[in-house]
């Protein structure tokens, strides 16, 4: 028996993923925060625990023992730890956030083949929707303040699916029938278009309160005993918390994002394996083709972008909510670029490799580069020198904040990875076989080849 | 029968003699005489449809806010329009060859292209700052000055986008056609992070100011007397004026006049043949981008000193507002980048100087009227003013 084999029976598989989990968790747990190479710490602890429902999805456990470990994770395991330090909680929000986003947009680049700079547009649409009704900004929807009550935050879920879907057929009308690199520009000037508009709307009518932005926006209620459970566990925990509230908040932002994740993870999954996912697949892989066997081009692909946009509207609604501050910056090319190197990252079309492209660059992002930046701080203040080669920390300069180059990070990841692993991380099923034949076939022609050379 | 009838349209004829290069007659006319009428012409009609328009706005909304009488502010700033426009037009037109170039040779959009025009600015400021440090600016003759600094950011620009394509586009040429596309967007961003990292570790700071004030005849402006209105030229406008037009020239004379330049077209007519016909199609591309980059940093240096600073994320907009350049002249085709250029730029000096009379539209929304000039151009005629109608191939 190798130890491959070994490795792959159920029982000891089982036991290493139980392993793992109680040693992420425990590593997480036992970081001393007064520590000044905390940042660092919490930087290698906090990751082997985000993804380790991906390491349970490829361990060869029966399926459902997968489901409940994974469930276990996400419903018990994250929310507690994310009490116990609210920097996770928040980190876990945004990479839902952010899955959710990528896999809208996996739904236009991934299976349609459309590529789109400007998504972040739909996104803002969701928030704006959100916002304009429920800031305590006077805006034309919102006289004295907080006209709509809270609860219709669910409601506006459904609206900002159907708005911004709305904007992405009527953005996609114009410019679908243009080939796809000249669509890729169009979008990227509708991205931008739209953050002008959002910076340039609040005169003659005020609807967005230009490039102030839109503060205090309402949250929904919270939810009954989420307060009581937040408690409980700051007490057996035995945390020291003065206001429970924003904790709670954090909570039910957390399962509300997990809720449209796990929503939008089963709309693409269907999506995927219907017959309007498989057209996609034919106008991706050759359009001309496509349409020989009568697929309506423009209909699918107005299509593809109205559901990619539709799944960022409600997204869109969660973070106006969220952050209770939307303002124009929030939406600039950077964030559609930062999608983009998710579904490339992950993999384009695959939606289990997508949404681990959405943690790793979002882990990268928020927690590696920000927890440098922190940790270059710390240790300036300390007056710290790195022996060897005798650097002194504090003659670090002050420009070259880790946190500020995140356009370096996603530049550099999609080249790498177009040039390196264009499958991405974690390759779509299909595509994988695509691009085995592609290789056998190259090989057959080159036998061919050889043969008549021969010959 | 097609193009008889072409040649029946004394109109048309005119048009296509100045927007397709001779191929016979002595060298200084092909060489330097065309090419100057060439952009005299262009300049000439672009003005004088936008001063048409100009001043047909001026006759349907004679008081566009009260107290102000249309005509006569057109009146007053025309000529000044006309100056910066033509400056502004000529460093996009010179960006817009750079985009146009690889597209002819790749049919790829070069989405680093803005950000090696930025790192020519960078380079040119580099050079100028140096040279001001050692003591030198005020000694140095001014068009030795001015040369250096436009070669060593030609130079660092062009060996940047060979580079760049290199390592991030020709491993990927044979790969889906939105891949390298991809790839371009990576290199852009990750080379504005760069360079401001690269400008954090030498001085800790990345708005880089252009030591222009140092000079006594860089600093000041030149009046100029048209009639009764007087505008005061600064002297980087007629640097750029006067950088782009040697410049230009020089690239027709390359790349209709020399082996190597035959060797460009052929690639961008038929990269198989070419290459059947002897010629390395590998060079030809690295050389196409060699030329590209160094008209971008040309343009990025002259641009950088005309505004006075520069920084890594310059390069953004005047990137898109040249693409759309190239796109309005009909991509893959250098007169066309010429004429898409001055177009822009004209128009964009004529939008920014009248667009304050009309509050209702706003000055504010200049920024995106080169991206509904794109998405119009892209909706209702892809092939751009020049270009020719090309089918995708099956």
């Amino acid at each position: 028996m190798t130890l491959r084999e070994w490795l792959r029976q159920p029982t000891v598989a089982g036991v290493l993923i139980v392993a793992y989990l109680v040693v992420a968790i425990v590593a997480v747990l036992s970081l001393d925060r007064g520590n000044i190479i905390f940042p660092l710490l919490s930087t290698c602890a906090f990751p082997p625990l985000v993804l380790s429902p991906f390491v349970i999805l490829a361990s060869p456990l029966p399926g459902r023992l997968k489901l409940s470990l994974i469930l276990l994770v996400i419903m018990i395991v994250m929310p507690v730890i994310g009490i116990y330090d609210g920097a996770y909680m928040e980190l876990v929000t945004q990479i839902c956030i952010f899955a959710g986003l990528a896999l809208g947009l996996n739904v236009v680049v991934g299976f349609a083949g459309l590529l789109d700079l400007g998504y972040i547009a739909f996104f803002a649409v969701g928030a704006y929707l959100w916002s304009m009704f429920t800031s305590n900004v006077d805006t034309v929807f919102n006289i004295n303040g907080w006209l709509v009550p809270g609860w219709t935050f669910y409601l506006f879920l459904l609206v900002g699916v159907v708005i911004a879907a709305g904007v992405g057929i009527l953005l996609g009308l114009p410019v679908l029938r243009l080939r796809g690199d000249y669509l890729a520009i169009v979008t990227l000037g509708f991205g931008e278009m739209i953050r002008v508009l959002a910076r340039n709307l609040d005169t003659p009518i005020n609807f967005t309160n230009g490039s102030q932005g839109l503060s205090g926006v309402q949250r929904p209620p919270l939810v009954p005993g989420l307060s009581e459970g937040a408690t409980f566990v700051t007490q057996t925990m035995n945390i020291r918390t003065d206001n429970i509230e924003p904790v709670a908040y954090q909570v039910l932002f957390y399962f509300i994002a997990i809720a449209i994740l796990g929503l939008i993870i089963l709309a693409a999954r269907r999506l995927e394996d219907s017959p309007i996912g498989r057209a996609w697949t034919a106008i991706r892989e050759d359009e001309v083709a496509a349409i020989a066997m009568g697929v309506p081009l423009v209909r699918l692909k107005l299509l593809a972008f109205a559901s990619g946009a539709a799944f960022a509207g409600a997204i869109g609604v969660l973070y106006g909510a969220k952050q209770t501050f939307v303002s124009p910056e929030s939406f600039s090319l950077i964030q559609s670029i930062s999608i983009l190197a998710m579904v490339i990252v992950g993999g384009m079309g695959g939606i289990r490799g997508v949404v681990l492209g959405a943690v790793v660059v979002t882990l990268l992002n928020l927690q590696v580069l920000k927890n440098f930046s922190l940790q270059i701080n710390a240790l300036k203040n300390i007056d710290y020198v790195v022996p060897i080669i005798n650097f002194h920390i504090s003659a670090w300069p002050s420009q070259l904040e880790p946190a500020k180059y995140e356009r370096l990070v996603f530049g550099l990841l999609l080249v790498i990875m177009v040039i390196f692993r264009p499958a991405g991380l974690l390759p779509e099923p299909r595509r994988r076989m695509e691009l085995l034949a592609d290789k056998a076939e190259a090989q057959d022609e080159d036998a061919d080849g050889k043969a008549k050379a021969e010959g | 029968m097609e193009s008889s009838r072409k040649a029946a349209n004394p109109l048309r004829q005119l048009v296509g003699w100045f927007t397709t290069p001779p191929v016979t007659g002595h060298w200084s006319y092909r060489f330097i005489l065309y090419p100057l009428l060439q952009i005299i012409a262009f300049i000439s009609v672009i003005a004088l449809f936008l001063s048409a328009i100009a001043y047909l706005l001026a006759f349907l909304f004679p008081e566009p806010r009260p107290n102000i009488l249309l005509l006569q502010q057109v009146n007053r700033q025309l000529p000044g329009m006309i100056i910066s426009g033509i400056s502004i037009g000529f460093v996009y037109a010179m960006i817009a060859l750079g985009y146009t170039l690889v597209y002819g040779v790749l049919k790829f959009i070069n989405f680093a292209h803005s950000e090696i025009f930025m790192v020519g600015g960078v380079i040119g400021f580099e050079v100028m700052r140096r040279i001001d440090d050692a003591g030198f600016i005020q000694t140095w003759n001014p068009v030795l000055l001015i040369t250096t600094i436009v070669l060593a950011a030609m130079l660092s620009s062009g060996l940047l986008a060979v580079f760049i394509e290199r390592v991030a586009y020709r491993p990927l040429r044979n790969a889906p056609r939105l891949i390298p596309l991809i790839s371009a967007i990576g290199v852009s961003f990750f080379l504005t992070d760069f360079v401001r990292a690269a400008q954090a570790l030498i001085r800790n700071d990345f708005n880089l100011t252009y030591p222009t004030n140092d000079l006594e005849w860089l600093r000041g402006a030149i009046p100029v007397a048209f009639g009764e209105v007087t505008v005061n030229v600064k002297p980087t406008s007629i640097i750029i004026v006067l950088g782009a037009v040697v410049t230009l020239v020089a690239l027709n004379f390359f790349v209709n006049g020399t082996k190597l330049g035959r060797g460009i077209r052929a690639v961008s007519q038929d990269q198989a043949t070419a290459g059947l016909m002897g010629i390395n199609v590998n060079r030809m591309i690295s050389l196409t981008f060699f030329v590209g980059g160094a008209f971008g940093g040309a343009a990025g240096t002259l641009f950088g000193m005309n505004v006075g600073t520069i920084t890594p994320y310059v390069g953004f907009i005047p990137g898109v507002k040249a693409f759309t350049a190239a796109v309005l002249g009909g991509i893959g085709n250098v007169t066309g980048a010429l004429l898409g250029g001055l177009t822009i730029g004209m128009l964009e000096a004529f939008l920014q100087g009248l667009l304050v009379y009309f509050p209702a539209l706003g000055q504010r929304y200049t920024d995106i009227f080169v991206f509904l000039i794109l998405i119009l151009i892209l909706i209702f005629r892809p092939s751009g003013l020049l270009g020719e109608r090309v089918d995708e191939k099956v």
